[in-house]
């Protein structure tokens, strides 16, 4: 069936247009097309808005807040958020980074959603227009939100204190075996005071490592230090099996770069 | 369904058709203008087949839909030869035996001519970035990337 593809200026008429069934918001298409096209039928019509606002970048010393329909080629390019650049490459090949966008990688199922599992790692927050929810509230109900993401904010990471690493199989660029992104606060004596880590294809979206996070607190970032880490970091998860690997291997090797990511 | 009206500039020559509303990009090309040089591979964005330039940056018209891409200007590969001259890096690709069944090789030059546009000498690595995104069954690669490389120190000659 053909789609039939709506574009509205302003992100309200958009949210009006969505809450007819059937209906999609149509970001970089490389989810909602991509699923049209393999026979999705589910998806008959399509909304955009190209409201400017959906498309900017404000970079506070406080707050970062990214519109939802900037693409990960934009952040790689932005002056000021190196510390993304990392996960946003880690998305698709050229083409498909000029193409995908922020909004959208929060809705990518596993394997997919590298950028999201950054972003949770960041505590970042998610406006729907409704005010902001966390990421991890928004994650849980994700499969329900009717309304249009308009941007996510998140406090700007201290230098290099954003780590990200995806695992694929495929070199340089290939789905995800799975990813981490971790943001750890370290006293001066290097102890870790806080520590947030995210994992994708843990879980069918992106999931906290609660327990390994825990086990960090009071550690310092040595083999000893982070190995009560490690044994913890499959808590909670239930990882995903497909043709890149199986849950089972997923789960096996998740300790080992959790660890090479912690000790880098 | 309705059709709707799509316009934009296809390699330098203006193109305006009645289209369904939702065909995608590569659809648009092949079957209503007739450029049948963007390929539909995979259609999931997976093999980079169907990449084409939408006003400048490398993208893939298998999930790109026509109608936003009004007023745009794009580039395929059938607009790169200069009448009977091929482009440096169809030339290239020729010459070092870079394509063998040909089916990825639209999309694999469209990739490459993105990437010397904006970085003119790259080093391997870039090259093999710039084609990450771009599957290829036949030539494992190694000769398609000598191809680029070859594009690049040609046109640099032919500057100096």
């Amino acid at each position: 069936m053909a789609l039939a593809l709506q574009t509205f200026a302003t992100v309200k008429d958009a949210n009006a247009a969505l809450k007819i069934e059937g209906t999609r918001y149509l970001g970089g298409g490389t989810l909602v097309v991509r699923a049209a096209n393999e026979g999705d039928v589910s998806v008959f019509s399509l909304v955009r808005s190209i409201d400017p606002a959906l498309s900017t970048i404000e970079v506070g010393d406080a707050k970062v807040r990214i519109g939802a329909s900037v693409t990960m080629a934009a952040i790689t390019r932005h002056p000021d958020l190196g510390a993304l650049a990392k996960a946003a490459r880690a998305v698709g090949g050229p083409a498909i980074r000029n193409m995908a966008t922020v909004g959208g990688n929060l809705f990518a199922p596993a394997p997919y959603g590298d950028f999201a599992v950054a972003l949770l790692a960041l505590d970042a927050s998610v406006d729907t227009g409704k005010g902001e929810l966390p990421l991890e509230t928004f994650l849980a109900g994700r499969d329900e939100t009717r309304a249009l993401v308009t941007s996510v904010s998140f406090t700007p990471p201290k230098t290099d204190s954003l780590r990200f690493l995806k695992v694929s199989r495929v070199k340089p660029k290939g789905v995800s075996v799975l990813s981490i992104a971790a943001v750890l606060e370290q006293a001066a004596d290097g102890t870790i005071g806080s520590a947030r880590i995210a994992l994708g294809c843990l879980a069918d979206r992106p999931m906290r490592a609660v327990a390994a996070e825990k086990a960090l607190i009071g550690r310092s970032l040595t083999r000893d230090g982070i190995a009560a880490a490690l044994a913890a970091a499959s808590e909670g998860t239930s990882p995903i099996t497909d043709p890149i690997a199986s849950a089972w291997y997923r789960a096996e090797v998740l300790p080992v770069h959790l660890g090479r990511l912690l000790l880098s | 369904m309705a059709k709707v009206p799509v316009q934009f500039t296809l390699n330098g020559s203006e193109k305006a058709e009645f289209i369904d509303s939702g065909t995608t990009l590569l659809n648009a090309l092949r079957d209503k203008i007739g450029d049948t040089s963007p390929k539909g591979g995979c259609h999931q964005g997976t093999c980079g087949a169907c990449s084409v330039i939408v006003d400048g940056e490398l993208r893939l018209s298998c999930l790109t839909l026509a109608e936003t891409c009004n007023g745009a200007s794009i580039t395929t590969t059938s607009g790169l030869a200069d009448g009977g001259v091929l482009h440096t890096l169809q030339r290239a690709f020729l010459d070092t035996f870079a394509t063998q069944c040909g089916f990825c090789s639209p999309g694999m030059i469209i990739a490459a001519k993105v990437l010397l546009d904006h970085t003119p000498n790259p080093s391997r690595e870039e090259v093999v970035e710039a084609l990450s995104g771009n599957i290829c069954r036949c030539t494992g690669y190694e000769p398609i990337i000598q191809a680029v490389l070859t594009a690049a120190r040609s046109n640099s000659q032919n500057a100096a």
